[in-house]
């Protein structure tokens, strides 16, 4: 009887490990498709339908980083050098002479085979027409210029277009790492000192203040973005980094302040009073034993920060244009209209979600505290 | 909490308690005052204006006028409407799926750690490249979507008035429903063992061992997921915005997006701030309630 209940059980066990896998690969499908996607080729990222298998190439990631245009249809005209290659493959000089007084350029195929029927004759125009065509074209871009093109060049010629300059796309990465990087450094100081503050001394209406602190996070961006966009617009932080510098830092110091408060608490107070009895004054104490004991929790702190202004969108939407514009309005910003080329979009998502991935594995062990703003802890 | 029970004279010659006490404290609240609180106190006062912020006119007073109008408008409770309901089938979404996970996941098993952060991950990502991949997702040719369902390559998600918001719905319920298998995880895997021990000698059917022992036991933390989300849609933006727009029409206009097209493409700054100041008190209701509880959580 127990054996067959265990027996049972087994299976039972069986079967849900099974379903947490499926699960696991549902949820995952649209990452693994904005993955490949971002190295399909443009032909196969719109199939119809959806290719599984496909030859992976680079192009969506070069599209993400360039300017680029259509390439030019090729042109055709009769230069010396097209002579030159004609007498070489054995096309005697009358026909080349008739043929050097077409020296107009012509932007079809069928207009040049036109002008070179008409000064050849039918006869002898059947014979060479091919040849004449051959080394008449002047195709976009040149094979010499295709020749010396670098790779990703070639991979952007191989897709019917030419690259211009650089896109902005590195620009509003930096922009994002900066602004990132910056506002995290300044909220995770300032809600360690703070959270010092409230965890060590009595502070009057301590839970008001606290309250007060991270009701600043639950507003709605949007509800307070008008008045934020008309004070920056009155002081011209409009499209700067210190705006978003100083916007992120306030929007990431209260969920700073807690998180920090969580950790300092937990540090027993006795190490402190230890050092103090011995001649540390309240500020080395702080520096020198509750710093080095709470490094972990300012880093997942940090790094909490970090991904929420990495992330962040409504801000950065409506309060920034060009200069300090970040990755998260610029993405979106380049589906335009038409048919948006999904390679570059999900080249560009890839490589500004690959942080954030990086970021969720560091931090797995703190992620329950970090949503709860600190509140419970594992 | 950990006050200092008796005072420590610290060595002499450092400052005092008191006054490293407020070089702590009163730099951050001072900071977030100024960046949060001032501007609420302007848009209050632009509130109870007409106003267009893109003119060169001055503030013209008018009273309650533009609240008035908001909650005379039948077409700002049509926005209120779509997004509760948004906000509801949302949060469902979120629960069933993600308790559901924590469920299945709150045993033993190897490569736990791995699949949890796996399944963590849309979470953490920003809510704007999501809905921008996404739509990627739903294209009716292209998309994975149509394929995986079996549906025809000319089914409309995003393009359809019914089906967007479904389409909207689906896609939040994929990124935040881990957020409510955390929570869940957490409260699961803290149950004390020898109750379902207990249940078990007792022959306990499993739906009796759930609803007696799971749930309650779960629940404080479940609750704090439930209100959190509720709020944080009730809020979101970035999703929808980069995802629909808004659209097709308004059918996925929820209350931020209308916030945002009144504010920044119509220009309206008056009203478009009397409008925040309605969404603000209720989102103000639903946190008050929400961190009561983490309090709550917290004092455990």
């Amino acid at each position: 009887m127990a054996a067959v209940v265990s027996q049972r059980k087994k299976l039972a066990n069986r079967i849900m490990i099974a379903a947490v896998l499926v699960t696991t690969f549902i949820m995952l499908i649209p990452i693994y498709w904005i993955a490949t996607t971002s190295i399909k080729s443009f032909s196969d990222a719109v199939a119809v339908p959806p290719k599984i298998f496909f030859q992976p190439e680079m192009t969506g990631l070069v599209k993400v980083f360039t300017k680029r245009t259509q390439l030019r249809a090729p042109k055709y005209k009769i230069t010396d050098q097209t002579l030159e290659s004609l007498e070489a493959d054995g096309v005697p000089g009358d026909v080349l002479v008739e043929l050097a007084a077409v020296g107009k350029l012509y932007r079809t195929e069928s207009q040049f085979t036109d002008a070179v029927n008409e000064a050849l004759g039918p006869e002898r125009a059947t014979d060479y027409l091919a040849l004449v065509v051959r080394y008449a074209t002047i195709s976009d871009p040149t094979p010499e210029k295709y020749a010396d093109a670098r790779w990703y060049e070639k991979l952007i010629y191989d897709s019917g277009e030419k690259i211009l300059r650089a896109s902005p796309y590195p620009n509003r990465l930096w922009n994002s790492v900066l602004i990132s990087i910056v506002s995290t450094v300044l909220s995770v100081a300032m809600g360690t000192l703070t959270a010092y503050g409230f965890s060590r001394f009595r502070v009057k209406g301590e839970k008001d203040w606290l309250f007060f602190i991270l009701s600043t996070r639950m507003l709605p961006p949007l509800v307070i973005i008008v008045p934020l966009f008309l004070m920056y617009r009155a002081v011209g932080l409009i499209d700067t980094h210190l705006g978003l510098i100083i916007l992120y830092t306030a929007f990431n110091l209260s969920f700073s302040v807690w998180l920090m408060k969580g950790f300092i608490d937990e540090i027993p107070v006795e190490y402190e009073e230890a050092a103090m009895i011995d001649g540390y004054t309240r500020f080395e104490a702080f520096r020198k034993i509750v710093i080095p004991q709470s490094v972990t929790g300012m880093a997942a702190t940090a790094v909490f920060c970090f991904i929420t202004a990495w992330n962040e969108y409504a801000f950065a939407l409506v309060l920034t244009a060009r200069r300090a514009q970040t990755a998260p309005p610029f993405i979106p910003s380049q589906v335009g209209s038409g048919l948006p080329d999904w390679t570059a979009i999900a080249a560009g998502t890839v490589l500004f979600l690959i942080p954030v991935v990086i970021f969720t594995f560091m931090l797995r062990n703190h992620l329950l505290r970090g949503v709860t703003f600190g509140a419970i802890r594992k | 909490m950990n006050h200092t029970a008796a005072p420590i004279n610290p060595a002499q010659g450092g400052l005092s308690d008191l006054s490293i006490r407020n070089l702590f404290i009163i730099p951050t609240i001072v900071f977030l005052i100024l960046i949060n609180v001032f501007p609420l106190l302007w848009s209050l006062y632009l509130s109870f204006h007409e106003w267009r912020a893109n003119s060169a006119d001055d503030p013209v007073f008018v009273g309650i006028q533009n609240y008035r109008e908001v909650l005379n408008d039948s077409n700002f409770w049509d926005t209120f409407t779509l997004t509760a309901q948004y906000v509801v089938y949302a949060v469902i979404g979120e629960v069933m799926v993600g308790f559901g996970i924590a469920l299945l996941l709150n045993r033993s098993m190897r490569g736990k750690g791995l699949i949890t952060t796996l399944l963590l991950l849309p979470m953490m990502m920003s809510p704007a490249v999501v809905g921008l991949f996404w739509k990627l997702l739903w294209n009716p040719s292209w998309g994975i979507v149509n394929p995986l369902l079996g549906l025809p390559n000319d089914f409309a998600w995003l393009s359809d008035p019914d089906r967007a918001m479904w389409a909207v719905v689906i896609t939040d319920v994929w990124m935040w429903a881990p957020f409510v298998m955390l929570l869940s995880l957490a409260g699961l895997s803290a149950i004390p063992q020898y109750l379902y021990e207990a249940a078990e000698i007792d022959r306990a059917s499993w739906w009796f061992t759930f609803r007696n022992i799971t749930l309650p036991l779960v629940s404080p933390l479940l609750l704090i997921a439930i209100i959190f989300r509720t709020m944080e849609n009730f809020k979101q933006f970035d999703m929808i915005f980069t995802m629909t727009g808004g659209g097709p029409g308004i059918n996925t206009e929820v209350n931020a997006i209308k916030l945002y097209r009144m504010a920044f493409q119509q220009w309206d700054t008056g009203k478009s701030c009397a409008f925040a100041y309605i969404m603000l008190i209720m989102v103000i209701g639903i946190s008050n309630i929400y961190i009561k509880y983490l309090n709550k959580a917290k004092q455990r």
